[in-house]
């Protein structure tokens, strides 16, 4: 580095910072710098002391519950949390082999996965940037591995396209990549861009262009070893006198134009949807188990909030026993209420009118998941498939591939499927053994494999999950404008937490956030009480 | 556990499904269900809304309920299932955008003279379009 006239720089700053005060100031300084903006995460809340005797009633022991009883029992309040299931998480959840699931309308699947087998039917993957769910997984030991999102050899499938034959990732992106480059070329040549660019823009556009699409000095795309080395070979480089490469066919680009390529190029874009991601190693109830083996003490389980009151000394909460049927209350000073709003909107919660404007307006989405179980990993030893995540326009949406594992023999769980919005209301709408046949009939396919190999599956329809009535809280425009601020409010001694009081609907980050905010407020106005 | 032949029977016996065929493809943008597809009552009934309110239209219970739709005294008056069809109620989302007027009007008359409802005044398109809300599109 050059001697320096004008000061330290930015990257120098943050050396200092970082040997001097640790990782955590210079990521707060890194912060105020500009840079890493990627979470709200400031770190666990610091409460400092509860005002002795000070007690909280925490209802819901998905993962915002746990963590709010987790850190306002760290900081000495006595904290009962009051949970509907008889086990902690939430959509934290994992199935194995030998659980039992029932959802509403009676249906009851026995899971047949053989041991070490998993599904996750909620929340599956955690973005490098959901810091708060990061951080407590790292503070509780629980082990995370690579969720492997993006995977060049996974496909992308459309019955409108292709002759409705699956296309590797990569064939699609780089042929879509390419074609756009070259017709972008000959705007740029044929002068169509002159108003828009200046002479040495336009120069080092085309330069762009030939490097980043895969053109020939033409500034075309055309089927060739060079363009192979991104798109693959027809015979790919060996050794010996048949080593030489042949390249592959292009795809007609009237196909690549549909959207099953560049939908699946966009998502990978997504925020949200990047690499790098995480999974707890055997499984995302992972998670939810550690917090319960800190708080599990504070729980009391199978009780089915009925009403919730609150007046100038605390908040009453009363339960119904849902294996006596024994009705109870439960009385304390404050209140962080991490129920969804589905089963919220449905009992008497004495809040203000616009708060309870905003817990009945709104609605939940649909999603489903199915896990599917064969007796061999064919999407690695057929197709050199390891993980990744292959999408298709049907109403499955996806197939993702086991993360874990790979190369061993045996039985193995996909997800099968992820049937969005609609797609998951018909799916809901299916017995389970429907939803296990339309997977595989959509699911073979892509993979001809699949009838030959299938075990067992078993899926989750979130509509029919008896403790949430849907998947995660649909938030539009509007209502987020009329209603958010108003839900999101402490309003009195009771406070909610959860995904749908953040803008982080969905995702585990969203439910942890909205917690560590939720007990922040609480703390700060039972000091001042 | 089912076993493979009774998937297949039923294989055999479902007459429509909301797979793509000829529709659009979405590819995970938005729904690879059409709606376009359903062309009756009974059709929009059984892939949507029997999601929730169940094949009898008896709904369930766990923490908080899914509402019954049979023998429903609710369903007296059309205008009521109609606006909480188009725009939502509590957990239930809007679908007002999602189907057309005439698919609303088509479940909802459905519903009304099914499952021990016998309500027979019909409910047009033109009336379900007049309850439409502004039209919700989620924020992201």
């Amino acid at each position: 580095m050059p001697a320096n006239a004008s000061g330290p720089t930015r990257r120098d700053l943050l050396l200092r910072i970082g040997l001097t005060a640790g990782t955590a100031a210079m990521y707060q300084a890194m912060t105020a710098l500009g840079h890493a903006e990627e979470s709200q995460f400031r770190g666990t809340p610091e409460l400092g002391r509860a005002r002795r005797g000070d007690s909280v009633v925490v209802l819901g022991a998905g993962l915002a519950g746990l963590a709010a009883a987790y850190e306002l029992d760290k900081a000495g309040y006595r904290v009962q949390l009051l949970e509907y299931q008889d086990r902690a998480g939430g959509r934290n959840w994992t199935l194995r082999g030998g659980d039992t699931y029932t959802e509403l309308g009676g249906a009851t699947q026995k899971v047949g996965f053989a041991a070490g087998n998993y599904f996750n039917p909620g929340p599956w993957r955690i973005p490098h940037h959901h810091r708060a769910i990061l951080h407590y997984c790292k503070q509780f030991g629980v082990q995370l591995e690579p969720f492997i999102q993006f995977n060049n050899n996974a496909y992308v499938h459309s019955t409108n396209a292709f002759g409705g034959r699956p296309q590797r990732y990569r064939d699609g992106a780089s042929d879509f990549i390419g074609n756009i480059s070259e017709l972008l070329g000959k705007s740029v040549n044929q002068n169509n861009l002159d108003q828009v660019l200046t002479k040495e823009d336009r120069e080092r556009l085309l330069v762009a262009l030939r490097e980043w699409g895969m053109l020939d000095a033409s500034y075309s795309y055309r089927k060739g070893l060079h363009v192979s080395t991104r798109r693959g070979y027809e015979r790919p480089p060996g050794g010996g006198p048949d080593g030489a490469p042949i390249a592959s066919d292009l795809l007609p680009f009237s196909d690549v134009l549909d959207p099953c390529v560049w939908n699946t190029m966009k998502f990978f874009m997504t925020y949200e949807m990047q690499p790098t991601m995480f999974q707890p190693v055997g499984g995302m109830d992972m998670i939810g188990k550690a917090f319960a083996r800190h708080v599990g003490r504070l729980i009391t389980f199978n009780r089915k909030v009925t009403a919730i009151a609150q007046d100038d000394s605390g908040v009453t909460v009363s339960h119904a026993d849902r294996v006596s049927g024994a009705a109870g209350q439960t009385r304390a000073d404050w209140c962080v209420c991490a129920m969804p709003l589905t089963v919220l909107a449905q009992i008497p919660v004495q809040v203000s009118p616009k708060m309870q404007a905003g817990i009945r307006a709104v609605p939940y989405s649909s999603h489903a998941k199915i896990g599917m179980e064969f007796r061999r990993r064919f999407w690695e030893e057929d197709e050199a498939i390891y993980g990744g995540i292959s999408f298709t326009s049907q109403e499955i949406a996806l197939i993702s591939y086991p993360n874990d594992r790979m190369h061993s023999s045996g039985p193995a769980v996909l997800l099968g499927g992820f049937p969005l919005n609609l797609a998951g209301l018909d799916f809901a709408a299916m017995t389970p053994e429907q939803r296990l046949e339309t997977a595989l009939k959509q699911g073979e396919v892509i993979h001809p494999q699949y009838r030959r190999e299938f075990m067992n599956g078993t899926s989750v329809a979130w509509s029919r999950v008896p403790w949430m009535l849907g998947c995660r809280a649909r938030w539009s425009e509007a209502d987020r404008k009329a209603y958010y601020q108003d839900l999101v409010a402490l309003d009195g001694r009771i406070v909610l937490a959860g995904d749908h009081a953040s803008y982080l609907g969905g995702w585990q980050e969203g439910a942890l956030l909205s917690s560590m905010d939720a007990v922040k407020r609480l703390h700060k106005r039972a000091q001042e009480a | 556990m089912m076993g493979m032949q009774d998937i297949r029977a039923w294989a055999v016996a479902a007459s429509v499904a909301l797979s793509v065929g000829a529709a659009p493809s979405f590819c995970f943008a938005a729904d690879a269900a059409d709606p376009a597809q359903l062309k009756t009552g009974q059709q929009v009934y059984e892939h949507i809304c029997q999601a929730c309110h169940m094949a009898d239209g008896k709904g369930g219970t766990g923490a908080g309920t899914i509402p019954a739709l049979a023998s429903d005294p609710h369903l007296a008056v059309a205008a009521y299932p109609a606006t909480v069809v188009m725009n939502g109620k509590g957990a239930m989302p809007w679908f007002n955008g999602v189907l057309s007027p005439a698919q609303v009007a088509d479940v909802v008359n459905y519903v009304r003279t099914h499952f021990g409802n016998h309500y027979t005044d019909a409910l047009t398109p033109q009336v379900v379009g007049s309850m439409a809300g502004p039209l919700k599109v989620d924020d992201h």
